[in-house]
This record gives C-alpha cells, structure tokens and sequence, in this order.
C-alpha cells in the first residue's frame, strides 16, 4: 500500500471522529427532547416522514460511523492479530459497504 | 575483618536473541549505579560480560538496558533506587537486535532517524540573509526541549507500538523530526513530512506516552509526535503534500 495512504486513512479516522462526536450529541439531545412527554414509534414516524434535512443528518451520521469502525478495525486487526495485506482490507470493505447499506436504507425507512 | 557485606542477586543475560539469564552475586555499595555494578561483575568475576558505555555521567546516552523490565541508564540508576528484593534483573535493551549479553545493534534504531529524515538540510544555495530566531520565537520554544534529545534508545524499548509494529519510526526519531520541522533554518520540507507519515509514520502513535515515563531527560515525544500529527494532516488537507 502507499505510503500517504496509511496517513490519510489515520486523518479519516480522525475527521470522522470529530464529526461522530457532534452528531452523537444532537441525536441524544433530540432523542431526549423528542420523547418528552411520551411517544410512540408510529407518532415518532409520522414526524420523521418527509424531513429530508433529518435524512441527510443521519445519513452523514451512518457514514462517519462506517468509515470510523472500519479504520479502527483495521487498525486492532493489524496491531493485535497481526492480520493485514489486501484480505483485511477486503473483509473491511465489505463491512464498511454493509454498514453504509443497512444504515442508509434505516434513514429511508425513517424518512422516505 | 569480618564480612557482613550484603550481596546483591543479578540476573544478567548471556548469549544473543538466544541466551540466558546468568546470576552473579555482588556487593552492595551505597551510592553504586547499574553501571557500577556491572564493571565489577567484568573487572572481578568474568571478564567476558559485554555492555556499552562511555561517558558514565549521562551525556552519551550509550549504556541504557533494561533494569528489571523497564530501559534506564545503568550510569545514571542508583541500584539502592530500582533493587527489588536484594535482587535485579539486567537485559539489553528492548525491540532492538541483541549482538551479545548486554549489548544491542542500535542501527535500526539509527536507521529510522534518516528514514524520518532527522538530519539538518540547508537551503540548496547560500543564503542571502540568516533568519533571525529570537529566544522567545514560538516556532524555536517547540524545539527548546526536543533538541535535548541524546538518542539513548529507552523511548524506542519502552514504546509499545514499536514492538507490535517494527515499522514504526519510534519516538525518537519522529522527536527529531519536529525539532527539525520548527527549525527556520531546515529546508528539507515538505519531503519530511512525507517522511513522517509514512506507512510506520507518526499516525501510528497511540499516546500512551510510555516514551515520556521511560525518558531519562524527562522529554516528551508524544507531545512532538502530536505536533508531527497536527503539521501533516494540515499540509495534507491544504494539498501541500
């Protein structure tokens, strides 16, 4: 692999990092304002449906949240059982793709 | 007279990567360092022990090994400081080569210092006019503490990263680095930045500052190599590198 790319992978992992730690904020923030007073998950639906400035939140959100385990899983992988080369990188892959998937079709259910 | 000399058991290890740990009983003197207590384990029981030093007062940085687990100076420990039991336990020095007992092949060590680019590079032509470095110039306070480095090695044995990644620059040459990086006289970026983020780059570095426990000259390369982190992923934001 290329030298810058291992740099640039560690700044990604930073970057989504930082932008992980606001959005966490904002969704308990608003999971806690949102359930005062007690709704349910159809009324919750209801509000949600057609918010497109929620969808693009979450959806960032899901990336960041991709990007940031898929690093640092490679990273445990390289430094605790020693497993790197283009296999790690393929099964990383693969689970970044199905974390992106499921999280982005889960913001359509929400918001679509 | 009689002898009520108290003794001290010390585990030293013979051979190279493959070897032993041998016991030697030695006198326990107030005031006597590792390296005190070495030379008379050479000197007086067998003279076929190896281990480095030259200065005997902390300035070469040559004679640091592991003394019971953890890398030290041998001139600069007092054994009255470390002795665990009547007993020490005395091995060459961490993740580097063994070439015999306690003697290690620091040239990893040193080749990781060009491979960060860790020597000073002039501008290519003469210089027109010096630039001027104040005492109390930002860029120059970054360096003040770097500089002081002696290359001894005990960051590079104590760091937990070099040992599960040999690529690893290690904290010593990526301190070198950012005393370099800060010096406004240096002309050797942006190619050391590069240097410094490559695949055993400064991104590997966990913080666990182990380099700044296990410092001798109390330095601290987790703060230079955070500095090292912050300059290349600002370059490489701004497409400088």
């Amino acid at each position: 692999m290329s030298n810058r790319i291992e740099f640039k992978l560690w700044l990604l992992h930073r970057l989504s990092a930082m932008l992980l730690g606001l959005f966490v904020v904002v969704h308990i923030v608003g999971m806690i304002i949102a359930i005062q007073g007690g709704l349910s998950s159809a009324e919750i639906l209801q509000r949600t449906s057609g918010n497109y400035a929620m969808g693009v939140f979450y959806s960032v959100f899901t990336i960041a949240a991709a990007v940031h385990s898929s690093i640092g899983l490679r990273t445990v992988a390289f430094e605790v059982l020693g497993w790197r080369g283009a296999s790690i990188n393929l099964v990383l892959t693969v689970f970044f793709l199905m974390l992106c998937v499921t999280g982005i079709s889960a913001v359509g259910g929400l918001v679509l | 007279m009689e002898n009520n000399q108290k003794n001290i058991t010390v585990s030293v290890w013979r051979g190279k990567e493959e070897g032993g740990f041998e016991e030697f009983q030695v006198p326990f003197v107030e005031d006597q360092t590792i390296l005190d207590l070495l030379t008379h384990i050479q000197r007086s029981v067998d003279s076929s022990l190896s281990y480095r030093f030259a200065c005997r007062v902390g300035m070469c940085g040559s004679c640091a090994m592991q003394v019971n687990g953890k890398p030290r100076w041998t001139c600069r420990t007092l054994v009255r400081n470390v002795v665990e039991n009547d007993a020490l336990k005395l091995e060459p020095l961490a993740n580097l080569p063994v070439v015999k007992d306690l003697v290690v092949d620091m040239e990893p060590f040193f080749d990781k210092w060009q491979e960060a680019k860790g020597r000073f590079e002039p501008a290519e032509s003469p210089v027109q006019e010096f630039a001027p470095i104040k005492p109390q110039d930002k860029q120059r306070a970054k360096v003040d503490e770097a500089i002081e480095c002696i290359n001894c090695g005990c960051c590079y044995a104590a760091c937990d990263v070099v040992e599960s990644n040999p690529a690893y620059l290690g904290p010593a040459a990526l301190n070198r680095a950012w005393s370099l990086i800060n010096d406004a006289k240096d002309f050797a970026n942006p190619e050391r930045l590069k240097a410094v983020s490559g695949d055993g780059g400064c991104q590997n570095c966990h913080t666990n500052s182990q380099c700044v426990a296990r410092c001798p000259l109390q330095l601290n390369p987790t703060r230079s190599i955070a500095g090292l982190k912050k300059a290349v992923a600002l370059a490489t934001l701004k497409g400088e590198i």
